[in-house]
């Protein structure tokens, strides 16, 4: 590993975040299950079992998300810097929707619990609906840029006073954090679907999952139609200058025939397929390849952002102070000694995997509501 | 650098210093009493008694209260590094960010994965795997006390980095210098063993009160007598490494020392303050005296800052004026220096714009002999160098003072359960449950002797924290510190209430 170059661990960390990014949309299943509570579960009993079956994966996905943040920091500082201290009203209030939500799992069912049960499960549909929504709006400006410029020591000044919410009010970013959410919703949805033993959830979140793929496809087409005929940030290798490509998307899409485009089709199938074995071959093992299918259509755009000589983190007020994973990047060292230090990832998956199915070899049913923890 | 607003660099310290201090409110406590409900399970394990699982569950309900707001306000902490300094984040980014990323991967996991095991497995998984689960737990949050830890001691102490001047930004040179900076291993032992002592307080002040108030007496002397012992042995650490953190901090952070005992004029056979009060209107340099009133212990500051009998310790004084005769150069020529290789580095880089690499190459060498005093040249005045001394001298001399008293109780407890008549002991079982607020006060004044000790520094001697700042407004900051401190009190207020009802509602079944 010593011996990659600069250019291969940019590309290496690239790839690293990018999965990272991806599990934990994936992971997002808690979100969009957290915003289906008050629609797939009627009665006490059955929001209990829903809390407490989300209850055992909140933690990972939240995880996930802080080593998302700590990756980016370690191998993409100058994104960190820009983006976290630039957009500051939209981390700031992603990080808010996340403090509400680490604390209402715990304290929703305990007595004297302050605020009341429905203030915490409402805590926990602004996390799945307004904090999804936002973090989509945020991966949206990957590809219609932000407002920002760079001095010559690196450091970032933000040119719109709504400090990143402008983003929100983008359309294409828009429509990304809302089909995110649907997203999250059909994962929440089949997830629920796989875990909880009750025939009326499950009736419930076959039918959820199968109407919020309705709904996110419009969503979808406007992205992906969108997505290939934009102009997009464009790299010229030999100096590092950035202008605008008519196209640049499309043509990374083709450029990457097995992890640009390959990828972004058969994750969509995937996606379809495991709504669709739900909701008409009452298979209960949908969130299987749905889940796949999510990862390999966040992986296949972040490739497209990040790869084949595109601006990852673009300024659309002065192209040349976007940001690429050339120039954002950690040095040589650090990368190296990252990359040690990231060869422990596959074990950690393995533990991750291992409790995950010991504690879900027996699924939730109706006995269980009364002795859950949440 | 362009203008720098300090209003605004006020308000984000005043951010970060809000959540880093509720922030610590929690994660002690979480730090050891993961410990104290893995002693419990083992002894459950180990004997297979039912009422050591009531004991072990009885505790774990709430660790787990305490907990969620500890990854609450956890994940706070690093985004507030890009949010609100996100100057440093890109100047330091390839060296701070590292720890952080390990935190995530090789701590945050162990603790998130086997929590789940530690709350939903009783029934799901077998007795051994579910003491290995708690102890896991115990373990992934100490790990991620330690990548935190490293993270903040480089900050206090850099090294292993150098400074590239054509990414204008520090750069990590070795990993596992920083890993095993001095300052890093006093750092993890000292934070770590005060939150086992913590822990134990929590444990002894709430089973004091079920001792008063007559209720689970057997569960409350079987918890004390668990607790007590770790907290004696706790409490030894946090002494020994105390004494190792004034001597690093000596060593690298002079100012600091000198802030925390309110020493202005140096000397050679220091005292070092038993009890005192400083000056508020006392200004480096001038003639008033140091104290209003003070009570020395003669000789013992050289000892305890250098090993040596009767060495050099430098003051205030010393520090901002400089002290030729110890070789101590004055604030006003680090200032000086600073500027330089500000100055120099600016040339290096416009005339590497311009390709004049000889012009270049002159002014790095310039930037080379003067790096060391980098963070100086953003300072007008020598005074803006010291710290708050009031407020170090006292956050210090309370957490010394506590530090000593809690081996005592610690000691006391165990005597009296020695000679089974703890539960007559009202008055000191009352002294035992309001002991726990000592506990939380040494907590919150050691992160004030280590944060504010080392102003105005984020990176001391190289970067300032004015300059480490995001570039934001007043108002934004002010708006965040508020909408921050309004969640901050409405979940302490739901925590504490559900705290106290769960102390209440005691043991399942009893």
């Amino acid at each position: 590993m010593g011996s990659l170059s600069l250019g291969q661990l940019q590309h290496l960390w690239w790839l690293l975040v990018s999965v990272v990014g991806a599990l934990f949309i994936f992971l997002t299943f808690v979100q969009g299950g957290q915003t289906l509570i008050f629609s797939v579960a009627r009665s006490e009993d059955e929001k209990t079992l829903v809390i407490n079956s989300l209850g055992k994966k909140w933690e990972l996905t939240f995880t996930t998300l802080v080593l998302f943040g700590g990756a980016l920091f370690a191998a993409f500082p100058l994104f960190y810097a820009t983006s976290f201290g630039g957009a500051y009203w939209v981390w700031i209030l992603i990080l808010f929707t996340f403090i509400l939500q680490a604390v209402s799992y715990e304290y929703r069912k305990k007595p004297k619990n302050f605020l009341g049960s429905v203030t915490y499960e409402l805590f926990l549909f602004i996390n799945g609906s307004i904090g999804i929504i936002l973090i989509g709006a945020a991966i949206g400006t990957f590809f219609t840029g932000s407002s920002f410029s760079l001095s010559d020591y690196n450091l970032v000044t933000w040119q719109n006073p709504l400090r990143g919410l402008e983003a929100a009010f983008n359309p294409f970013n828009l429509a990304f954090g809302l089909f995110l959410m649907f997203v999250a919703r059909i994962l929440g949805a089949l997830y629920l679907h796989n875990n909880i033993d009750q025939p009326a959830i499950r009736e419930r979140t076959k039918k959820a999952a199968f109407n919020n793929l309705v709904f996110s496809l419009p969503f979808l087409l406007y992205i992906l139609f969108s997505l290939v005929t934009m102009n997009g940030f464009a790299v010229d290798p030999e100096n590092g200058k950035v202008f605008l490509e008519s196209g640049k998307y499309l043509h990374n899409l083709l450029a990457m025939p097995i992890h640009g485009l390959g990828f972004l089709l058969a994750g969509l199938l995937l996606v379809i397929f495991g709504v669709v074995i739900t909701r008409f071959k009452n298979s209960h093992k949908g969130i299987w390849p749905t889940g796949l299918g999510v990862v390999l259509v966040v992986l296949a755009v972040l490739f497209i952002a990040g790869y084949n000589n595109t601006a990852f983190y673009p300024s659309s007020y002065d192209l040349q102070s976007s940001l690429t994973i050339a120039n954002a990047s950690s040095s040589h060292y650090t990368l190296t000694a990252m990359s040690y230090i990231a060869i422990s990832i596959p074990f950690i998956l393995a533990y991750i995997i291992y409790v995950w199915h010991l504690l879900d070899k027996r699924k939730l049913t109706e006995a269980d509501a009364a002795t859950e923890k949440y | 650098m362009g203008h720098i607003d300090l209003a605004q660099v006020d308000w984000a310290r005043a951010q970060f210093a809000l959540t880093a201090m509720y922030h610590w409110i929690f994660v002690p406590l979480t730090l050891g009493l993961s410990i104290l409900v893995a002693f419990f399970e083992t002894i459950y394990y180990k004997t297979g008694k039912e009422e050591w699982k009531k004991i072990t569950r009885f505790w774990m309900t709430l660790f787990a209260i305490n907990f969620a707001i500890g990854v609450a306000t956890g994940i706070i902490m690093e985004f507030e590094f890009g949010t609100n300094w996100s100057n440093y984040s890109w100047m330091v980014g390839d060296i701070f960010g590292a720890p952080l990323a390990a935190e995530g991967l090789f701590a945050f996991f162990l603790e998130t994965t086997f929590f789940a095991v530690m709350f939903f497995g009783w029934d799901r998984v077998s007795k051994k795997f579910h003491l290995l689960s708690t102890w896991l737990v115990a373990i992934g949050t100490n790990l991620s006390a330690l990548w935190i830890l490293v993270a903040n001691a480089w900050m206090q102490h850099p090294v292993g980095m150098f400074f590239n001047p054509d990414t204008a930004r520090f750069e990590m040179k070795s990993f596992w210098e920083i890993l095993g900076s001095p300052v890093a291993v006093s750092h993890f032992v000292h934070t770590t063993s005060s939150g086992f002592l913590l822990a134990a307080l929590f444990v002894v002040s709430i089973s004091s009160w079920f001792l008063l108030k007559k209720r689970h007496q057997e569960m409350a002397k079987k918890s004390i007598a668990v607790a007590a012992v770790f907290g004696v042995i706790a409490a030894s650490f946090v002494g020994l490494t105390g004494d190792e953190s004034a001597y690093t901090a000596a060593q690298v952070q002079p100012m600091k020392l000198a802030a925390m005992e309110g020493l202005y004029q140096g000397g050679y056979n220091a005292d070092m303050v038993a009890i005192g009060i400083p000056n508020p209107a006392k200004k480096p340099g001038d003639m008033q005296n140091e104290f209003k009133a003070v009570v020395k212990v003669p000789a013992v500051l050289s000892i305890l800052a250098n090993r040596k009998i009767g060495s050099f310790v430098p003051g205030i004084d010393d520090l901002v004026f400089g002290n030729r005769k110890q070789g101590i150069i004055s604030a006003a020529e680090k200032i000086e220096a600073g500027k330089r290789a500000i100055a120099s580095l600016a040339i290096y880089k416009t005339a590497r714009k311009k390709g004049q690499d000889g012009v270049a190459a002159g002014a790095l060498k310039d930037f080379r002999e003067n790096q060391h005093y980098l963070g100086y040249g953003y300072f007008a005045k020598a005074e803006d160098l010291v710290p708050n001394v009031p407020l170090v001298f006292y956050s210090f001399h309370i957490m010394v003072a506590l530090g000593t008293l809690f081996p005592v109780i610690f000691i006391g407890f165990l005597l009296f359960l020695y000679k089974k008549n703890l539960a007559q002991q009202k008055w000191f079982l009352r002294f035992g449950c309001w002991s726990l607020f000592l506990g939380y006060l040494a907590q919150q004044s050691g992160w004030i002797v280590a944060e504010v000790g080392r102003q105005p520094w984020a990176i001391q001697d190289l970067l300032p924290v004015f300059v480490a700042r995001s570039n934001l407004t007043t108002g934004t900051v002010q708006t965040t510190f508020f909408m921050f401190a309004l969640v901050f009190v409405v979940l302490l207020i739901a925590e504490v209430s559900i705290m106290l009802k769960q102390i209440k509602i005691g043991l399942e079944g009893e």
